[in-house]
């Protein structure tokens, strides 16, 4: 089979509420190293109403062509009427690649779309590259509870979709000087018919929502003790600008909210700077975190799991490290950005 | 209401044992368990059968084995047990499985309403449910928490990262659910014997099934594996401070400061 017709990259981009969503702009990043290495172009498809502004947006952030679909339907997510103007754009488009976040989303849009176009899917993937030799994109993906990863390649049919997990690639820098076509394909809404009807949509703020996204996050384990220990942690926390995670002990004792809970039946996160506090390091939590650029650990015991895998470590009790460590870094913003 | 509940057998426990050359599971002797989605989607038809009446058809795809699981279905009280097994189906990916599942709940009749569990513990792909439904050419409702029929009309419950949802649509429907909808019930010793002894498991092979050979199995599926690996932490750095919590925080702020990370 020839798939001389398919070029580029195209990224879907998610707004909800009128926000872009994180991942779109990560995603734009990886699509502009893979559109390079392919010689190619990066779209970004993006729907919604009344969001003109944000199709500038995704060039700033790389893409060379948005196709905007803008329609008072398309205002809030829905199934049946985002995979028909999606799918019939990518048909006329013929994308080499298209890709989604693994968000709410991304996950029950992907794979309505993949199974329309008759195409194969990689889910939730973690790294995304272009194999020099043949050109195929490989997908690779945790299984079984990150025990293991796997490499998908879809040979066979175009364009080669995954979703990738939120948090696992970087958001390229803005450039407002970066110049891009937007496609008016607002159109395309109009032959949709939308068989699931949205009664209300209520929005709640869950606790550790963040945790994803976070640039920093400090991680609490049985080291701190109490409900009341958790003071130093939200304290320090602060202080950083960070999330606070936690986890599956100190949830459980009722200490603090389970959304908060990193590793195995958590999240996953891969901030800039994890600092582990209290956390004797058990494969189940580390195996959330291992991807942090920088994991910092304090604990009282020197032999902790968790000094394995930290590039530093400080001995010592968290009550009385965290408090020196909080007054360190509010002296030495004093001392940068005099007031 | 006739409802049919897509399920998966899936290894069991934390620990489980893998090829880490082919990254293929070593199912000999490895425990296994019905999919926990699953078993929500299960007691969530049972639920919907004990207020609305009708049937629920247990169905799934996968080497003989998973009868089990359809045998424990059948012990926590679902009227029916569908096994698809045959060497032609194996390696099947999403695309691949929800073809097949598609062509048999077609040979099943008419339905009112399909349901699933939201992802595997072992894939973890959350992609046959929305799959399926397209096979079918029906609504899909995912992530549902909550939901009721009245009057031929689905309303559900979805729950979403930052909220949730309230959405109808008619029958019939697929819907995928989530954990926090139900509790599942736990079969009794003498329900799992009754299911082991006399309950009655169908099972098709590929000759029952009117489906396109190139379809099936390995052969059919669109994505294909070329890697299995043990992920291996990053190396890193490893320098730990004793002594006064006073000269270790500074030294590590010094380290901090240095890579950009505060300040």
């Amino acid at each position: 089979m020839s798939f001389d017709k398919y070029h580029g990259v195209m990224v879907f981009a998610e707004q909800t509420d009128g926000r872009l969503s994180t991942v779109s702009l990560e995603l734009l990043g990886k699509g502009r190293d893979l559109a390079r290495i392919l010689n190619a172009e990066l779209s970004a498809i993006l729907l919604g109403s009344r969001i003109k502004n944000m199709a500038q947006e995704l060039i700033y952030y790389g893409a060379d062509r948005v196709f905007l679909a803008d329609d008072p339907k398309l205002a809030n997510y829905q199934t049946a009427t985002y995979t028909g103007v999606i799918t019939r754009q990518v048909l006329e488009s013929k994308p080499e690649i298209l890709l989604l976040g693994a968000t709410d989303i991304g996950r029950d849009l992907a794979p309505r779309i993949a199974k329309r176009l008759g195409v194969g899917l990689t889910a939730d993937c973690t790294e995304l590259v272009i194999d020099r030799e043949s050109g195929l994109l490989h997908s690779t993906k945790p299984g079984y509870g990150a025990s293991m990863m796997y490499t998908f390649v879809c040979p066979q049919s175009r364009p080669q979709m995954a979703t990738a997990r939120p948090g696992t690639m970087k958001v390229p820098p803005k450039d407002a000087a970066r110049k891009g076509e937007i496609i008016d394909i607002s159109k395309k809404a109009a032959a949709e018919d939308e068989p699931v009807k949205v009664v209300k949509r209520v929005k709640e703020v869950k606790k550790g929502a963040k945790l994803e996204e976070a640039r920093i996050i400090v991680g609490a384990g049985m080291g701190v003790g109490s409900a009341e220990g958790f003071t130093v942690i939200n304290k320090l926390a602060e202080a950083l600008g960070a999330e606070v995670g936690a986890t599956k002990d100190p949830i459980d004792e009722g200490w603090i909210a389970g959304d908060c809970m990193i590793g195995q039946t958590g999240k996953n996160v891969r901030p800039e700077l994890y600092i582990a506090c209290g956390i004797s390091g058990a494969i189940q939590h580390i195996s959330g975190v291992w991807d942090s650029r920088i994991i910092v650990a304090i604990n009282t015991d020197p032999n902790a799991e968790i000094f394995k895998i930290a590039d530093f470590g400080i001995v010592g009790d968290l009550h009385e490290v965290l408090p020196a460590l909080i007054e360190g870094i509010e002296q030495r913003r004093r001392a940068t950005r005099p007031e | 209401m006739k409802i049919i509940v897509c399920i998966k057998q899936v290894p069991s426990g934390a620990k489980v044992p893998i090829d880490t050359r082919t990254g293929a599971l070593l199912r000999e002797g490895c425990p296994s368990d019905i999919n926990e989605d699953d078993k929500h989607a299960l007691e969530e038809a049972l639920l919907l059968r004990a207020k609305d009446g009708g049937s629920v058809t247990a169905i799934t795809m996968g080497p003989p084995q998973a009868e089990e699981s359809l045998r424990e279905a059948l012990a926590m009280g679902v009227d029916e047990a569908v096994l698809l097994s045959d060497r032609a189906f194996a390696g099947a990916d999403t695309s691949g499985t929800s073809c097949i599942l598609a062509v048999a709940i077609r040979k099943l009749g008419d339905f009112d309403l399909i349901l699933c569990g939201k992802q595997t513990s072992d894939g973890d792909t959350a992609q046959v449910g929305p799959q399926l439904a397209e096979e079918l050419q029906l609504p899909q409702i995912t992530f549902v928490r909550k939901i009721q029929v009245v009057n031929g009309i689905v309303q559900a419950e979805r729950s979403l990262e930052d909220g949730y949802e309230v959405v109808e649509a008619e029958l019939p429907v697929l819907a995928t659910v989530v954990r926090e909808i139900n509790t599942p019930r736990k079969p009794t010793i003498g329900a799992l014997i009754d299911a082991c002894r006399k309950g009655k498991v169908i099972v098709w092979t590929a000759a029952d099934l009117e489906i396109d050979r190139n379809r099936l199995g390995l052969e059919g599926s669109l994505t294909k594996m070329t890697r299995a690996f043990v992920p291996q932490p990053k190396k890193r750095a490893g320098k730990i401070y004793k002594g006064l919590p006073h000269d270790a925080v500074r030294n590590l702020l010094d380290e901090l400061e240095g890579k950009h990370l505060i300040g």
